[in-house]
């Protein structure tokens, strides 16, 4: 079934609200609005995931950008986080005489959540925003109704590569996130705080499960699909020039980052 | 000649503005029109219900017979195969080369072997006068430049309808000239219909086989170049040679305090989805 007439009905409705005289507070019609937005790109991009032609080229193309070109950030964020991790809980757990469960304590976390948030916030912050801007750049330069011209569905073309890249690419980056997160709190505890490196290695894998990494795995698919609907939609829906485009890629970053701490709180509900 | 398109009775508002308040126009096959008006009247609104991007609140468009208001959105998709459209600064899709602009509608809408994509290519931007450019970004042409390179992506899958949205806005008299030579070049060759929409008198003149003005959302008068230039309306001469004093700045006025405001700013491009 073809997405288009569901626009049409939707807004025919739209009209007979506003013809009715009838309206809602404006931040709350703004908030459905953008809602509606989000299913509705959403819905599309799943019915052109589908269809030919497959642009594998740009889809491969995308996974670089959001995902090969994101490792030096990643590196840092995920390194430091559970140096930081490490020198936090080892002051603390050593007043218990429990510093050994160190390795356990970074390694649950880092596997279990922060990798795949702090890798979330910053994909949105690197990747989302600039998907805000490449697609606003070119709705306002017309670009988008050039595709439209051209035969050619601008969700098909420009959502469907980017969101399918960022969905597949976030596990990808959560995985190094873990590995390195880990070795951060390795070399603190190790050459810092003079652990011994046989007995926090066997601890940090002591009480990891499969269902911790899985878990972790599936929020960062989650939070990359988030994060690439957002953006695009925030770009496709741009109004008002440059100045909008700026708007659109704040908006971009700032919506997705709102969403994935909302939605985290879900996951965790609902995996764990 | 047959008719190749028929606007009848268009009207179409956006929220409080009206903007189109009943067009009818016919268009013949292999002519070219051009259509124009005052900034904010409508004229590109007109072309994107010409090529079914709008679709109007009343009225019919019909294109070789086919109102497109009966076809679903994977028909009207379809039917927009027919169409070239050439839109005002170029549209160029800044992270493709001018050789991938105008391979591109040639490698989504057919199974061409990459060599013949190639050599149409090449033929598309010798007709554009531009061998050569086919290497370089839209970031690295001129205004005229990537207006002709938008020119050759609207005529790569050869179309029966070409429409050319404010070609030569903010170019100077020289390139204007090689602009409309070019899209007189163009319609000689292709033997393709064509509306141009503008509000550049000169070119207007040069390549129309017929001038539509279009004001307060009607068509107010419609007639090849020579005669358009004798029409008695007042409108249509204060337009003609610019004059600051005149109906056209009163009805102006006058819309504004009635509330009905030009469409300055277009259209919502939400608008551009219902179809």
């Amino acid at each position: 079934m073809s997405p288009g007439p569901v626009v049409e009905d939707a807004r025919e409705e739209q009209a007979e609200a506003a013809a009715e005289g009838f309206r809602l507070p404006g931040p709350v019609e703004d908030f459905l609005t953008e809602v509606g937005r989000f299913f509705l790109v959403f819905w599309r991009t799943l019915y052109w995931t589908v269809r030919p032609p497959y642009d594998v080229k740009e889809f491969f193309r995308q996974m670089v950008k959001v995902g090969v070109e994101s490792i030096p950030v990643i590196t840092l964020t995920t390194l430091f986080t559970g140096a930081v991790l490490a020198l936090q809980t080892f002051t603390t757990l050593e007043r218990f005489h429990a510093e050994s469960y160190v390795g356990s304590l970074v390694a649950l976390s880092m596997v279990r959540e922060l990798s795949a948030v702090l890798s979330g916030l910053v994909v949105a912050g690197r990747s989302g925003s600039a998907m805000g801007a490449e697609l606003g750049t070119m709705r306002v330069t017309e670009q988008i109704d050039a595709l439209e011209v051209m035969a050619t569905d601008p969700i098909h073309y420009l959502f469907v590569p980017r969101v399918w890249a960022t969905t597949l690419m976030l596990p990808a980056l959560v995985m190094l996130g873990n590995a390195l997160g880990i070795f951060g709190g390795y070399l603190v505890s190790v050459v810092l705080m003079g652990a011994n490196p046989v007995a926090y290695s066997h601890n940090t894998f002591q009480f990891l499960e499969l269902s911790d990494l899985t878990s972790g795995l599936i929020k960062a698919a989650v939070f990359g699909l988030l994060i690439a609907v957002i953006g695009c939609q925030k770009g496709f829906y741009t109004t008002g020039g440059a100045e909008g485009v700026g708007r659109s890629t704040t908006s971009a970053v700032v919506t997705a980052s709102i969403a994935i701490l909302i939605s985290d709180f879900f996951l965790t509900k609902l995996l764990f | 000649m047959p008719t190749k398109i028929r606007l009848r009775d268009i009207h179409k508002s956006f929220g409080p503005k009206q903007v189109l308040n009943g067009i009818d126009l016919d268009v013949e096959t292999g002519e070219s029109l051009v259509v124009i008006g005052g900034s904010g009247t409508g004229k590109s609104v007109l072309l994107k219900h010409i090529i079914g991007l709008l679709q109007p609140d009343r009225g019919t468009v019909e294109v070789d017979g086919v109102d497109l208001s009966t076809l679903n959105h994977r028909e009207i998709v379809g039917f927009r195969r027919r169409y070239g459209m050439a839109f005002q600064e170029g549209a160029l899709f800044d992270s493709m080369d001018v050789r991938g602009n105008i391979a591109f509608p040639l490698k989504r809408q057919t199974d061409r072997p990459d060599e013949e994509i190639n050599e149409r290519v090449d033929r598309c931007l010798r007709l554009v006068n531009l061998e050569g450019v086919g290497e370089k970004l839209p970031s690295e042409l001129s205004g005229g430049m990537r207006r002709r390179v938008g020119f050759a992506r609207a005529i790569a899958l050869e179309p029966d309808i070409v429409l050319f949205d404010e070609p030569t806005t903010g170019l100077d008299p020289v390139t204007t000239a090689q602009i409309d030579e070019v899209i007189l070049n163009l319609l000689d060759r292709l033997d393709s219909t064509a509306i141009t929409i503008t509000h550049d008198m000169t070119s207007a003149f040069r390549v129309a086989d017929r001038i539509a003005m279009l004001h307060g959302g009607k068509i107010i008068a419609l007639a090849p170049p020579e005669e358009f230039k004798q029409l008695d309306d007042r409108r249509v001469q204060q337009f003609i040679h610019g004059e600051t004093d005149g109906p056209l700045i009163q009805d102006r006025a006058s819309r504004r305090r009635a509330g009905s405001a030009d469409a300055e700013a277009g259209p919502p491009h939400e608008e551009m989805e219902q179809v």
